[in-house]
């Protein structure tokens, strides 16, 4: 079955490049109007994998919220009425991003592209943005890798990274008594930034490490018994979890049969959606605190939002992510770089962004740094209620702590950038 | 030593899924020659059967555990009357194709109605603690995940043994040549036993629901481990491939201690190894391997 699909994906990439050859890429860069008339965004997500439920649908939905919104405030007076958006499903394929973000901004006209989460594709996109010189705003993916040796011009990291889940995390866990840490981590792009902006964290911090071991990815067996156990006789004081999705669900199951948390182990997870939380039910995870970059509860900007995506939803009874929030945001910051540069010339455009202050309902304190493209913002420390704490369905955390984005994030003196 | 008698119990308990499953797949290739490749989701039918059996019936794990794969034993004669018998004739890529769309179908149409997140499902009350195995103790539930696939595949050894539904299924599963030749009628057990073969998945599932992610990519994932079984204890072998389950559960469970980073291929450097050696697997004969 793989076999077949890379080997369509040859053929695309092959017939896109040729394409691109031939003259056909699009222009790029400068120029004082927009190209055809039109702005073309692409949302490149997994749509049926893993991380279908904390992005998918729900990002893509979130972006032509987005435009919908710009369109409204602007009217005539937008820099084009014209403005679409298209997405395709990567699979949590690195090649299949690949492939779809060629396509995108050589064929289709795509100007910028969103989302893609799992960081080995989101790093694959990087690299095409940086090639054919479009602009690429990654709210999915959580490698600082993006930021740092695979850094480009064109790419910017929207919303949360591992460095901010690491010191967030693993410093009030580690302050509050968890010295001793036993790390298990999925073994790809993302969990392996997780893995090491953690042992950071918790060295910085005074803690020590016993062990750190990755999990495949992904994970056929779904059994995490071994490793679990392993923990279990080396007795450290915290198992640091950075699966995510599905897989850190059967983790976390696992975790409770084997009683680790009766043995003193407590458990702290590096990422965790509301989406995770709602398919474990909130007293399997009730007082565990992890790093949160936005909720729904939060406040009434929050909830009016999330009230509008659901509506946009269809109807839907779920409360949106994180990241779906993080997409709305990045896709307004981008057409509102464009209205002030007149044009959707990615240099102009990326000009704008740089160093670029604002408040919206996601991003509070945003500004997005000129040095490494990232967004700084407010992050939060997040405990998960017990069930017998929620006011009603998907109230499952409480934010009990604030960190300026200037604090959250990777400092500058510790980046390695150079665009 | 007990710490490696504890990973070694870990991969049998693992392993457990995949027996059951491997059990099902060459039941049915076995009677049939169809590579089930909806099995997957049989597996995740199974776990999804738990499950809305819980939330919306309020029936508990052991009401389940009896009922999900008998619905799916009768769900499976229904395929099988339907749609693999008017395909049974032509080229068993036909049932393949079949099986597959039948597995990308079903799988899509839970995604849209689940999400992929999955959904909760908890242990059973009396099943949540711990025992003493002698040397160690061991948490209950996945004691019990590992005696219940014992005793299934016992039956299911009963049951090929000594019944006269059994020695058929045996000698069309090893000797589908001499078999036919002989002129034994299979035919009338075809439907039965591939309902069989499907509740056994079936089971496998409502048993992953407590302690595995229930979600409708859950069996997508298993069925390439549950595939690496079958190949590695010889296609067409029912005893080779429940063997070979709970050896790929071993490996792997050993290799998540020792050599962490290669979890994820272990399995399959084992099965090009075991194909090196022996094209037909550890327990096939050539014949029914061509």
């Amino acid at each position: 079955m793989r076999h077949k699909k890379l080997g369509a994906a040859a053929v695309v990439a092959a017939g896109s490049m040729l394409l691109a050859a031939c003259g056909a890429g699009g222009p790029s860069g400068g120029g004082g109007k927009v190209s055809g008339d039109k702005i073309v965004l692409g949302v490149i997500t997994d749509e049926s994998g893993v991380y279908a439920d904390l992005a998918g649908q729900g990002s893509v939905t979130a972006a032509k919220m987005a435009v919908a919104d710009f369109k409204k405030k602007y009217g005539d007076k937008a820099v084009t009425t014209d403005i679409s958006v298209v997405d395709a499903d990567h699979h949590d394929n690195p090649d299949t991003a690949s492939t779809e973000a060629q396509q995108f901004y050589g064929q289709q006209g795509v100007d910028a592209i969103f989302d893609v989460p799992t960081s080995s594709a989101m790093l694959a996109v990087a690299k095409i943005a940086a090639q054919q010189k479009k602009v690429f705003i990654d709210t999915g993916g959580g490698s600082t890798e993006v930021s740092n040796a695979s850094c480009n011009k064109y790419t910017f990291h929207y919303g949360y990274d591992t460095y901010a889940l690491a010191f967030g995390t693993a410093k009030p866990v580690v302050e509050g008594g968890g010295k001793s840490w036993f790390i298990t981590y999925p073994n790809y792009a993302f969990g392996q930034s997780m893995n090491s902006n953690f042992s950071k964290a918790i060295k910085d911090s005074g803690g020590t490490i016993v062990a750190s071991d990755p999990s495949p990815f992904p994970n056929q067996s779904e059994d995490y018994s071994s490793i679990l156990l392993k923990a279990k006789q080396m007795k450290p004081d915290v198992l640091g979890a950075m699966q995510a999705g599905g897989d850190l669900v059967s983790l976390v199951k696992q975790y409770n049969t084997f009683k680790l948390a009766k043995a003193g182990i407590q458990l702290a997870i590096g990422l965790l959606f509301i989406s995770d939380i709602h398919s474990l039910g909130a007293d399997v995870l009730a007082g565990d605190k992890f790093t949160e970059f936005w909720y729904w509860n939060f406040d009434d900007k929050n909830r009016a939002w999330a009230q509008e995506w659901q509506k946009a939803m269809g109807g839907s009874d779920k409360k949106p992510t994180s990241d779906q929030a993080a997409v709305y945001s990045a896709v307004t910051q981008y057409l509102e770089a464009a209205q002030r540069a007149g044009t959707d010339g990615s240099d102009a455009v990326v000009k704008q962004l740089e160093g670029y202050k604002f408040n919206d309902f996601f991003a509070r304190n945003g500004q997005i740094r000129k040095q490494d493209h990232v967004l700084l913002h407010d992050m939060y420390l997040a405990q998960v209620k017990s069930e017998s704490d929620m006011s009603g369905p998907w109230d499952y955390e409480k934010i009990v702590g604030t960190t300026s984005g200037q604090d959250a994030f990777q400092p500058l003196s510790e980046n390695t950038c150079k665009m | 030593m007990s710490n490696f008698l504890q990973q070694l119990f870990n991969g049998l308990v693992a392993g457990s899924f995949y027996a059951l499953l491997a059990l099902g797949l060459s039941v049915i290739f076995g009677m049939l020659k169809v590579v089930n490749f909806a099995h997957g989701v049989v597996y995740m039918l199974g776990a999804f059967g738990a499950y809305l059996l819980l939330d919306r019936l309020g029936l508990p794990f052991w009401v389940a555990l009896p009922v999900v794969p008998a619905v799916l034993w009768l769900l499976g004669m229904a395929v099988e009357r339907v749609a693999v018998r008017r395909l049974a004739r032509l080229d068993p890529i036909y049932n393949l194709l079949l099986t597959y769309g039948l597995a990308l179908i079903i799988a899509d149409v839970f995604r849209l109605l689940f999400g992929v997140s999955g959904e909760p499902y908890a242990a059973p009350p009396g099943l949540t603690g711990t025992i003493d195995l002698g040397l160690f103790n061991y948490p209950t539930y996945p004691v019990f995940v590992f005696g219940a696939s014992i005793v299934t595949c016992l039956v299911v050894w009963f049951l090929l043994a000594r019944t006269r539904v059994g020695v058929i299924v045996r000698a069309a599963t090893e000797r589908p040549e001499l078999s036919r030749a002989l002129g034994i009628n299979v035919g009338r057990w075809v439907t039965p036993v591939f309902g069989f073969g499907i509740a056994l998945g079936g089971l496998a599932g409502v048993l992953a629901a407590p302690t595995r992610s229930v979600n409708p990519n859950m069996g997508i994932s298993v069925i390439i481990l549950v595939f690496a079984a079958v190949v590695i204890g010889g296609l067409g072998s029912i005893f080779g491939s429940v063997v070979a389950g709970y050896a790929i559960g071993i490996i792997q469970s050993l290799g998540a201690v020792y050599v962490p980073v290669l979890s994820g291929v272990l399995v399959f450097i084992v099965m090009a190894a075991v194909l090196l050696v022996r094209p037909a697997g550890l327990f096939g004969r050539e014949e029914t391997a061509k």
